[in-house]
């Protein structure tokens, strides 16, 4: 680099362009390259139903849904998610036109506060889809057969969503009422 | 209204609503993330900037010099606030160190800088360029270490700091069967989900803050004097609060700091507590050193029952009020407690979910269960021996000053009861019922012999106790020409239930449908409410609106010119004598409002208000590892009327979760050279999560406590985690033989006790 002039650093310059779909809907963003998947959806798409617990991946409460996985979404750069399809707690159902999932926390009371709620209802939503498609676990016993929505498979695969509110017993039974009627 | 004398009949009673185990009302919103926390007021700041908070790197001592040459010129920086550029700034009354720290430190994270940019990006960037230098001066960190050199504290919410009755160290003496056991506790951190976060917005000189908190008023006045401004100028927001577990009682860095950096930046600010930076920037549950005695006749009969509890707090804090459960909770004809208080430069150690008892119960319970041993009673029978329906220990309020009203209060005051009853006492039906279901006759007392295959099986019980606190509480209720009725209070909803508690209530009080029912919280522009803490919340500001809806039944009544004698309100239409109109029709095209405050006079002082409960837990510890699972979990309630079964029963489940965190795995690890506790993340402390928790379940005895307030409901928020740790600790001695008083228990505390493996 020595002698040579560096181009001017605007604004724009430091910005890149990213795209992605969120909810079935496309979405082009010029972004600070240090924005997390996350803070795109919150700050910028104004789409503040994943949370912001930690922001460094130990509390699961931005967990979203990404070409049908569940992430962390603080955890990785948006724009690392060029083209993917990304599905937000806004995008599983609304206040009117409850997810099956979200009618069944509100009947279960599997939640307090809140907060963690966005986060814990798009994993359990990507967790049965992983249990369909026979992706073992730690409690999985015989990795050959396929695994079974049982108590200690439920409990063990979403434990990396925190509840401070304690309520787990309760969601517990939403994702199996949900798990053993889909 | 005031209450001051036992509840009648009312139109509670009627349990159309009130009682029902009905969904939270805003369960669509938060199970579908547009319910908006402090962080996301898009809607009301659209241009906010970003702030990034800057916590000292020392524990004690001084900043020497603050350069910010290199933030400021960093991108997107709009202002930076420091103590040195922040103008005065006062300390809020319930806050113990400074929100702003600088030049002096008081405690390591201790915020000295916000810095504000365009983008949250570049405000994190340019507080890493905030330069400080330090110097640092020598600390108390070690609890243990300076324990001896405890002084008493100040009376405060957990009562003096010494009681005595009879002669406690004769007794001790000659009882027949004697037990003296230390148990220490360690620091916890509340954890909750949202981190303490805040939008900021000036008008002039008027203050909006958008916040996380669970006391509105408190925390208006506390905003107020920080800030050096009137208290009319500020209005505090906080309509969902992402857990508080205590943590958010307080004005934090964070609001403080928005409110500076919008002033600073001459636009909208927002701010939320890194995750990192949370544990030690704010407060946490003090760690405790207890020693408790007991003295018993072979019957097991307590004679003598002694509680000495040493925490540690910043200079001009409080103590951990570990000792208060155990005035009121056992007989005995002589006892004492004492608390004691070193000063620690730890950061600020304050309220956790059910403050006192949390950790007095996680020591007590275990002594219970050890001199039940002792005695060769059960440790249920033992308990029930030592019942009583009188506070064996109620020391008298403190004089109030030598000013002439104090002297006239203190005059009015009625002579103090040193044995008052309680209102309702049921711990003894709740062990029985509890002991019922959970099949504890079927329990070999022998520990260390019950095996399932690599597992030590062991069950556990332990007592729950915690005081009910009644608080002023008000209310304004609307009712408009559609027949909506509209309830609005600062009261807040952190999980609780509030909103839907206060949505019952009001519908049963005015005859209508739970969704023709709005509730507005958390807003300080709505009557003052008793807030969220102490477990006084749900009764209290429920008590408050039906203060309210008794004023607005009284103006339909007034409106329609019904007789009040025998007039009714019930599905949307209010009858009288023959008559009958739609509710809808009082109110007019203008509507009616009606405002009230319930106010609780003489019955907190004439009876003691208490909850009780049996916790009873089954633990398998791996018989190689030392692995503790938690296979069961009951917790039998008795806590008045229930208000909403199912978000009652919420509470209990989360408090004994939080519960199981203390007896396993909750601890702050203290850095004792440089004062700070080192695993201040959500990875470093540890909480239970989805694998750690069986199904739980709860039972609530049928209850009624008219002495308690109109609804004749308790407190149930704090309850369940009261005993708990303990009765998990019990398990793992009943599965293992090994006794652990050094929570939390954790299996390098159990392996060299273990059973022989051969």
């Amino acid at each position: 680099m020595k002698g040579q002039t560096r181009p001017p650093v605007t604004q724009e310059t430091l910005l890149t362009k990213v795209a992605f779909n969120v909810n079935g809907k496309g979405q082009e963003l010029q972004l600070d390259p240090r924005t997390t998947l996350l803070d795109a959806l919150r700050e910028h798409l104004h789409l503040t139903g994943s949370k912001k617990g930690c922001d460094h991946g130990q509390c699961g409460a931005c967990t979203v849904i990404v070409e049908g996985r569940r992430i962390n979404s603080c955890l990785t750069l948006a724009v690392m998610q060029q083209g993917a399809r990304i599905t937000t707690i806004e995008g599983l159902g609304t206040p009117d036109k409850l997810h099956a999932m979200q009618a069944a926390f509100v009947k279960c009371d599997g939640y307090q506060c809140g907060y963690c709620t966005p986060g814990q209802i798009c994993s359990a939503v990507a967790m049965l889809d992983e249990i369909k498609a026979g992706v073992p676990s730690h409690v999985t016993a015989d990795l050959r057969a396929q695994p079974q929505l049982t108590a200690a498979e439920l409990r063990e695969r979403m434990s990396g969503n925190l509840c401070r509110c304690g309520a787990y017993s309760n969601m517990a039974e939403a994702i199996t009422e949900v798990g053993r009627t889909a | 209204m005031k209450f001051d004398t036992p509840a009648t009949t009312n139109p509670i009673d009627q349990l159309k609503v009130v009682g029902q185990p009905v969904d939270r009302i805003e369960g669509p919103l938060k199970t579908t993330g547009t319910a908006r926390y402090a962080y996301e007021r898009h809607d009301v700041a659209p241009n906010a900037a970003y702030g990034c908070v800057v916590g000292s790197a020392i524990a004690k001592g001084r900043i020497v010099a603050i350069s910010l040459d290199a933030a400021k010129a960093a991108r997107g920086v709009l202002a930076i606030v420091t103590a040195e550029n922040a103008g005065k700034l006062g300390k809020g009354d319930l806050n113990t160190a400074k929100l702003l720290g600088g030049p002096e430190i008081q405690h390591y994270h201790q915020a000295i800088a916000l810095v504000v940019a365009e983008t949250f990006e570049q405000a994190r960037a340019a507080a890493q360029l905030v330069q400080v230098k330090y110097e640092r001066s020598a600390g108390a960190f070690d609890l243990a270490a300076v324990k001896d050199t405890g002084t008493k504290p100040k009376p405060g919410f957990g009562g003096p700091p010494d009681t005595a009755v009879g002669d406690f160290a004769g007794a001790f003496a000659s009882a027949a069967v004697q037990f003296d056991a230390t148990y220490t506790t360690p620091d916890q951190s509340h954890a909750m989900m949202e981190p303490h976060a805040s939008t900021a917005k000036w008008d002039g000189d008027k203050l909006t803050v958008w916040t996380s908190n669970q006391m509105i008023a408190w925390s208006v006045g506390d905003m107020a004097k920080t800030l050096g401004i009137p208290k009319e100028n500020v209005r505090l927001v906080s309509p969902y609060i992402g857990g508080g577990f205590g943590g958010k009682l307080f004005v934090r860095a964070d609001v403080v700091l928005a409110a500076l950096g919008a002033r600073a930046a001459k636009r909208p600010v927002k701010v939320a507590l890194q995750r990192p930076l949370i544990i030690n920037n704010t407060t946490h549950r003090p760690a405790t050193i207890q020693r408790i005695r007991l003295g018993a006749a072979k019957d097991g009969k307590i004679s003598a029952i002694a509680h000495e509890s040493w925490s540690g707090d910043l200079p001009e804090g409080s103590p951990e009020t570990a000792v208060s459960q155990t005035r009121a909770l056992y007989a005995g004809d002589h006892r004492m407690t004492a608390m004691r208080l070193v000063v620690l430069d730890l950061p600020e150690g304050n309220a956790m979910r059910a403050p006192g008892e949390a950790s007095g119960m996680m020591a007590l319970e275990i002594a219970m269960d050890e001199m039940a041993e002792k005695l060769g009673l059960d440790p249920i029978e033992f308990r029930i021996r030592n019942d009583t329906q009188v506070v064996p220990d109620n020391p008298a309020p403190p004089p109030g000053g030598s000013d002439p009203e104090s002297k006239a209060k203190d005059e009015k005051a009625e002579k103090h009861n040193p044995h008052p009853p309680f209102s309702q006492r049921r711990l003894t039906e709740c062990f029985r019922t509890g002991a019922e279901r959970f099949g504890w006759s079927q329990r070999n007392a022998a520990p260390g012999k019950t095996r399932d295959g690599k597992w030590l099986v062991g069950t556990g019980v332990a007592a729950a106790f915690r005081n009910n606190l009644v608080m002023k509480s008000g209310a304004r209720v609307r009712l408009d020409k559609h027949g909506t009725v509209t309830v609005e209070t600062d009261m807040t909803d952190i999980g609780t239930g509030s909103y839907t508690i206060i949505a019952q209530t009001a519908a049963e009080m005015m005859g209508v449908p739970l969704n023709k029912v709005v509730v507005r919280l958390g807003d300080s522009n709505f009557p003052v409410s008793a807030g969220s803490g102490g477990q006084w919340g749900g009764n209290s500001s429920a008590s408050g609106v039906y203060a309210a809806c008794v004023k607005l039944r009284e103006a339909v009544t007034q409106k329609l010119g019904f007789n009040a004698a025998d007039v009714q309100f019930a599905d949307g239409q209010v009858k009288s004598g023959g008559r009958t109109a739609p509710l809808a029709q009082a109110a007019g095209e203008g509507g009616l409002a009606a405002e009230d405050t319930i106010e609780f006079e003489g019955l907190d002082k004439k009876y003691q208000q208490s909850t009780f409960g049996a916790h009873f837990v089954e633990v398998g510890v791996h018989a190689l590892t030392g692995e503790v699972r938690v296979r069961r979990m009951l917790a039998v309630c008795a806590a008045g009327r229930i208000l909403n079964p199912k978000t009652a029963r919420s509470q209990v489940i989360g408090a004994m979760t939080m519960g199981v965190g203390a007896a396993l795995m909750e601890e702050l690890a203290v850095d004792k050279r440089h004062g700070f506790f080192v695993n201040h993340d959500l990875a470093g402390y540890e909480v239970p999560v989805h694998a750690d928790i069986p199904h739980q379940d709860v039972v609530f005895l049928d209850e009624t406590d008219p002495i308690s307030s109109p609804l004749k409901a308790k407190g149930v928020g704090e309850l369940g985690i009261c005993g708990i740790a303990a009765a998990v600790a019990n398990a793992i001695y009943h599965a293992t033989g090994v006794r652990v008083r050094d929570y939390p228990v954790t299996l390098d505390k159990l392996l060299d006790g273990l059973p022989s493996a051969g």
